[in-house]
């Protein structure tokens, strides 16, 4: 990398003679090197599903959430350092309750999407703090219907019908983008995201990792849930099996 | 006019600074708040609620509160619901002031939010919801701002028991197997008493619906501030139903003797 | 001010600030502050379905200086043991307190473990992004219960937590780690004597050559209903730390560290020797 050593790139308040701010763009650094994320925004709902890299057999399988809960109606993942996705989750939940305060009723999800993208921006401003070192994916069900935005460590914001953040999103992008995600339900959107999530893990180089899915929609009542158990081992060993049947091609 | 932005909406002080020629940093100060003086909290309250009632029985917890929120004398909203779910095991039921009670609700609504949003398996049973309402009204009424109800709060714990407890405006805290509030205290609570306490068993889903209804009968024909039409939640381990309006039947045929009441001969 | 030390710095800019991520986004500072748990004694914990478990070996700087402090009782239910800068901890344990004492105040119930961890997590993640502050230099692992069983953390400077099985942290506490990584599919089901024995062999790991586990350099934090030998526990269990004579009878249930694979692996190694006091069932 050219910026290196220049001096430019040491402070998110400081712009390279070509106009860019490195510190930004080493913060995506720290996204594109983590576990996957996905988010499928269907006809009814909308599915997150994240790759969580077991980096410890000590660990205890499903504790260790990784996709967290904004409202009763708003869900949320994040792609890169952990610490500061959950800084993030605990501002959106304060957007969420700040809201409700002021007018009585669930935030629509854009709402929400607007304050917290302002608040990740404010972070690339100032020499004095560093940019959130984050992606982050919030889905939701709201009056406007079943909504999904990713938040990038620069502040922008956008919505999308299928949304794939770390080291896997390449490959998941491309298999998104395969799916007819309008016409999907939800339950199916589960066997694709499992499908996904277990494609894109690179089982020869990388660590152990643990499927984690949540969902929202008509099945849930428009209440952000984890997958139910049944439904969730079930996508899960149709996702292995549709990887060794591809092996075996 | 005062061209100073810093001055607008500031009393001036001419002792100090006739001209306004302080630097914006050394502006003086007034001497004290002069709103002090004029400050007052709620003294009483608007439009008010009247009894709360609630015993316990073999499956849980049974509550019970009128529709009517008066304005002074005035029966002035005949839909208001007194009674608020809160999570799946509590319910809390409000006498006084119906806009502090809404306040009320938003507070437990959020809590219940933020609860769901850890997502880590801990829920807030009938003890934590009575523990905080305790902690906020003490907390309003010491800042002598009180919120200007009567609380009774009834749930089903985790370990099965159920749970009926009483808060009001002044942080008073007391737990029974029956709570009457307010003119509910002087009429309905000895009904509870009789029906509940004397017995050595716990009274049957059907026993415990017929004294509330013989209370809420007796209420309505006692209290100037009450409504035939009254709702009642149970709560069990099964979780919080909240009936819809019921209304208990009443004779009023006597009332053509009382003077003032009926049609009047002289 | 940036601008000067990019200029006066000789070889990794990228390290003296924690407002600076690396051109392959890392955070230099709070890497090493990683490395400042590292410098402290270890410390081990572990679980089982009805008891968590804590062992920490204490260091002392001569033979007329005390032993260090290695745990703190943050609430009934919960308590910790620390790796790393013992001021920091202090911080950290004083704030955890606050937080299980307000929920005891506001729902008057014990505070959930994971939210006493996530609450010490997100305050340490603002030191690692704020200008003018440096990260956390202390590890924790945190034992307790609530009302989904027993529970162990670790927790770390950059502000994650996890809920483990097992875990060692501090100096050497790899070695612990590969003995807690060999067992730990036993550990679910042990007795809490059983966990303390495992706990000590994976602690003794970590020592030098020539040093061993006294009563005077361990510490034993126990949440869960007593061990055979505690004669007083608090009802429900509650924490406590047990130092100095109380914890000869758990070092005597050590198996001598030459023999230490073979004793463990065989089932029927409850059974040895005359150490017959300790072997009592969990009640």
């Amino acid at each position: 990398m050219t910026s290196i050593g220049t001096g430019y790139d040491l402070s998110a308040s400081t712009y390279s003679p070509d106009g860019r701010i490195f510190q930004v763009e080493y913060a995506n650094k720290a996204v594109e090197n983590a576990g996957t994320a996905i988010g499928l925004r269907v006809k009814d709902g909308v599915v997150l599903a994240v790759e969580k890299i077991i980096h410890s057999k000590l660990l205890m399988p499903e504790s260790n959430k990784r996709i967290l809960t904004i409202d009763r109606h708003i869900g949320y993942t994040s792609s890169g350092l952990l610490a500061d996705g959950r800084q993030l989750a605990n501002r959106a939940r304060e957007e969420a309750q700040s809201s409700r305060d002021f007018y009585r009723e669930p935030p629509t999800l854009k709402a929400i999407v607007n304050r917290l993208s302002l608040f990740v921006q404010a972070y690339t401003l100032y020499s004095s703090v560093r940019p959130f070192g984050c992606t982050s994916l919030l889905a939701a069900v709201d009056k406007h219907g079943p909504g999904l935005y990713v938040i990038e460590p620069s502040g922008i914001s956008l919505g999308y019908h299928g949304a794939a953040v770390g080291k896997g999103r390449q490959l998941a992008k491309t298999e998104l983008e395969k799916l007819k995600l309008s016409e999907l339900s939800m339950r199916e959107a589960v066997f694709e995201a499992a499908r996904i999530i277990h494609l894109v893990h690179d089982d020869a180089k990388e660590k152990d990792f643990e499927l984690e899915m949540s969902w929202i929609g008509s099945e849930t009542n428009n209440v952000h849930l984890p997958v139910p158990k049944d439904l969730f081992l079930e996508a899960d060993r149709k996702a292995r099996e549709a990887l060794e049947e591809d092996m075996e091609d | 006019m005062d061209h100073h932005p810093t001055n607008w909406g500031r009393p001036r002080d001419d002792r100090v600074d006739p001209y306004g020629t302080f630097p914006i940093h050394a502006r003086p100060r007034p001497a004290k708040d002069v709103f002090a003086d004029g400050v007052q909290r709620t003294q009483q309250p608007i439009v008010t609620g009247t009894s709360v009632i609630g015993l316990k029985y073999s499956g849980g917890v049974m509550l019970a509160a009128d529709n009517l929120a008066s304005y002074g004398s005035l029966a002035r909203y005949k839909d208001v619901q007194r009674l608020h779910p809160v999570g799946t095991s509590t319910v809390v039921g409000a006498g006084g002031d119906m806009s502090d009670f809404q306040h009320l609700q938003h507070m437990l609504d959020s809590l219940v939010t933020e609860e769901f949003t850890y997502d880590d398996g801990n829920k807030l049973g009938p003890t934590e919801i009575y523990e905080y309402l305790s902690r906020v009204m003490y907390g309003r009424r010491s800042k002598m701002d009180p919120l200007w109800n009567a609380l009774v709060v009834g749930g089903v714990k985790p370990n099965g028991e159920s749970f009926l407890g009483y808060v009001d405006l002044l942080g008073t805290t007391y737990q029974s197997p029956t709570i009457a509030t307010g003119f509910g205290a002087y009429i309905a609570q000895p009904l509870l008493r009789n029906a509940v306490d004397e017995r050595p068993d716990p009274l049957s889903e059907e026993e415990a619906v017929k004294v509330i209804q013989q209370c809420m009968k007796a209420l309505f024909y006692r209290d100037a501030r009450s409504l035939n039409k009254y709702q009642i939640a149970k709560v069990t381990s099964e979780g919080v139903t909240i009936s819809d309006p019921l209304e208990a039947p009443t004779v009023w045929g006597f009332a053509e003797g009382i003077r003032g009441y009926g049609a009047q001969t002289q | 001010m940036v601008g000067v030390k990019s200029i006066v710095a000789t070889r990794n800019t990228y390290d003296s600030d924690n407002t600076v991520f690396s051109p392959q986004g890392r955070l230099h500072q709070v890497e090493y502050a990683l490395e400042a748990v590292k410098q402290g004694s270890a410390a081990v914990g572990l679980r089982s379905k009805t008891h968590a478990v804590l062992l920490a070996l204490k260091r002392s700087t001569g033979e007329l200086a005390s032993y260090q402090q290695k745990m703190f009782r943050i609430d009934d239910h919960v308590g910790i043991a620390i790796a790393g800068l013992t001021s920091d901890a202090r911080v950290l344990s004083n704030f955890m307190r606050q937080q299980a004492m307000s929920s005891r105040m506001i729902f008057n119930r014990p505070s959930p473990v994971n939210r006493l961890v996530s609450a010490i997590a997100d305050k340490a993640q603002v030191n690692t992004q704020e200008y003018g502050r440096r990260p956390y230099g202390v590890g924790f692992l945190v034992i307790g219960q609530d009302e989904t069983g027993p529970h162990l953390y670790e927790f770390s400077p950059s502000g994650t937590a996890y809920e483990y099985f097992a875990m060692s942290i501090g100096a050497r506490s790899q070695s612990a780690k590969t003995y807690l990584e060999r067992h730990y599919e036993e550990f679910m089901d042990c007795t809490v004597e059983k966990l303390i024995t495992h706990g000590l062999h994976a602690l003794r790991e970590t020592l030098q050559q020539d040093k061993e586990l006294t009563i005077l350099n361990t510490s034993i934090g126990i949440v869960g209903p007593p061990a055979g030998s505690e004669s007083y526990v608090k009802a429900g269990g509650a924490f406590r730390i047990l130092e100095g004579e109380p914890i000869q009878v758990f070092l005597d249930t050590m198996t001598p560290k030459e023999s230490v694979a073979p004793a463990i692996v065989e089932p029927d190694s409850e059974d040895e020797g005359g150490d017959g006091d300790v072997q009592m069932s969990d009640a």
